[in-house]
């Protein structure tokens, strides 16, 4: 629902939002990209599942938060876009799956309880 | 690593504290989390100043930010970009974070030039997508380029409201209408601020272009606007307020500009409620120094002023620093500071008309709307907070435990100020004696790789 003004410098950055392809200048945002791309929303609460989209643009709301190159629940519009960087909608809270966890990971210490409680 | 004097934030106060403090023989350190020096004001100013491209359409009081950011390249200060500064201890430490990858500093002063934020506007429907703020609009456009695709309004008031709509008219995109919600009554109250009319006159030159060139744009504007909400299924449809509506895709709100705190009342400084900004601010000296020692705020952060005023206040507060850290003695940090003094005296004669003018109608502080979102993160409502004020719940970090209020993502930055005014509404007592969130560390979510990180490199 943006578009570039007229005249504007040539946007030189492509990256990935949810499978749209899109130019953005040197230094622009990843929550730029996001509002150039047309998304409707961003993020879905993890509250109620509304949609949201960038609202401040400058660090103070965390309305953006997306996915961004696998790490989720980043402030979109606190990450510079680079070059093929995939930026993808938070929905909800992150999961933790265990399923995810590689197979080599060692396994964590678990300390005795103690005796008399906390 | 130790340096003789830290500073948070790179907009005008902070650019040109490090400035002067470098050149004053200060081992200075700037922070700041954005890619490039500027601030929210002069955002991206060097980007502006390196394009090839037709005149800017941000207009010339936005290329002022230049020679303040080239001075800072050729200070000698160090300027730590893209850095998230997420704890300071009151002995000076200060823990940061770049590219996910933390470590400390340790300062024997530190300056805060956090800025200002813009005050919350809780309409209903403005967690809609397509409701933004009018700084979002011009980041857009000093950082990507970018305009309002569609139809866009602007609402509320102040005089960015009518400099983002002369800037995004100049940039292709003019806005379909500009609704001021001023209230009459501060027409009168604006009356009784007239002394500061004379000496402030060249900002009163400034507003008066600036509507000028809103009318010469054919941009409509209707005043004594009330009752504004953002309708819509998914997203922004209509704007509608008491007796009009317009269809749009895109709804800009602004009520001014308060100062950013999160840090200052993390520390925690001492903080006094402000009657004419109508907002929180850390009690500072003439000097800026607060009430912790070896800590001082220049610019916005420490009361709303202005970017050019910022520029001396971070000025003062280098000569200050010199001044403690034996670089500089008082005779000569005095003598200095009188021409400062004298400019800062200047910017600021017009604020008590432009607060009393601009003062927010009570409905910006205190939605009158129970179903009005407070909460955008944990989407708390102002009447899920009057009940829980029924319930006990006497200050805002008390309704924490009530409700979830203030404890989602943005840790209280957007409820604070309405947090505050409703349970001061709702008990019948002023807002100061209500308070306001005691905000923690870390000031913004870090992982714990990046904590991890600072125990391996120790």
């Amino acid at each position: 629902m943006f578009r570039p003004r007229p005249d504007a410098p040539a946007a030189t950055v492509a990256v990935d939002v949810e499978g749209l392809t899109v130019a953005v200048p040197p230094g622009a945002s990843a929550a730029a990209a996001v509002l150039l791309a047309g998304l409707a929303s961003i993020r879905e609460t993890p509250v109620s599942g509304s949609g949201r989209a960038p609202y401040c643009m400058m660090g103070v709301c965390f309305d953006c938060l997306a996915e961004i190159d696998g790490i989720p629940n980043r402030q979109s519009c606190m990450v510079t876009a680079q070059p093929g960087m995939r930026i993808r909608r938070q929905r909800g809270a992150r999961d933790i799956d265990p399923d995810d966890a590689p197979e080599d990971l060692p396994s964590f210490p678990v300390p005795a309880p103690r005796s008399g409680g906390a | 690593m130790t340096v003789d004097f830290a500073i948070v934030g790179a907009g005008p106060a902070g650019m040109a504290a490090a400035t002067l403090a470098a050149e004053l023989g200060l081992d200075t350190l700037l922070l700041d989390e954005q890619e490039g020096p500027g601030g929210q004001i002069y955002r991206a100013v060097e980007r502006a100043g390196a394009s090839s491209s037709a005149a800017s359409p941000l207009g010339m009081d936005y290329l002022v930010g230049q020679p303040l950011a080239t001075a800072l390249r050729t200070s000698g200060a160090q300027y730590r970009p893209a850095t998230t500064v997420w704890h300071i201890d009151p002995d000076g430490t200060l823990s940061l974070a770049t590219d996910g990858v933390s470590d400390t500093v340790t300062a024997r002063r530190i300056l805060l030039a956090t800025g200002a934020i813009e005050r919350p506007v809780p309409i209903p429907g403005w967690t809609l997508p397509g409701v933004m703020t009018v700084g979002a609009a011009q980041i857009l456009l000093k950082t990507a380029d970018l305009v309002p695709d569609g139809r866009a309004v602007l609402a509320g008031q102040g005089p960015l409201l009518y400099l983002a709509a002369l800037q995004l008219a100049r940039a292709g995109a003019p806005p379909l209408a500009l609704l001021e919600t001023t209230p009459h009554e501060n027409y009168r109250a604006a009356a009784r601020q007239f002394g500061g009319l004379w000496p402030g006159r060249h900002a009163v030159l400034k507003g008066l272009g600036l509507m000028l060139g809103v009318r010469r744009a054919s941009i409509p504007v209707r005043r004594g606007v009330r009752g504004l909400r953002a309708l819509g299924r998914t997203r922004l449809e209509r704007v509608v307020w008491d007796g009009g509506e317009i269809a749009a895709e895109h709804l800009f709100l602004h009520e001014g500009v308060i100062p950013n705190t999160q840090i200052s009342l993390a520390l925690p400084l001492v903080h006094d409620w402000d009657d004419a900004q109508l907002c929180w601010q850390p009690r500072v000296d003439e000097w800026g120094c607060a009430s912790l020692p070896a800590i001082a705020i220049a610019g916005d952060g420490a009361g709303i002023a202005g970017a050019e005023a910022a520029v001396f206040s971070g000025r003062l507060a280098a000569l200050d620093a010199a001044a403690a850290l034996g670089r500089l003695d008082e005779a000569e940090r005095d003598r200095r500071a009188g021409p400062l003094r004298a400019a800062l005296a200047r910017e600021r004669a017009i604020r008590p008309f432009l607060d009393a003018l601009y003062q927010p109608g009570p409905s910006v502080l205190a939605p009158a709307e129970d179903d009005t979102i407070a909460c955008r993160c944990e989407e708390v409502t102002v009447g899920r907070i009057r009940r829980a004020v029924r319930l006990g719940a006497p200050g805002p970090n008390q309704l924490k435990a009530f409700t979830r209020c203030g404890m989602g993502p943005c840790q209280g930055r957007i409820c604070g100020p309405i947090v505050s005014a409703v349970i001061a509404e709702a008990r019948g007592v002023p807002i100061a004696q209500v308070g306001t969130y005691r905000p923690r560390a870390p000031y913004k979510p870090i992982t714990v790789g990046a904590l991890a990180g600072i125990a391996t490199a120790k």
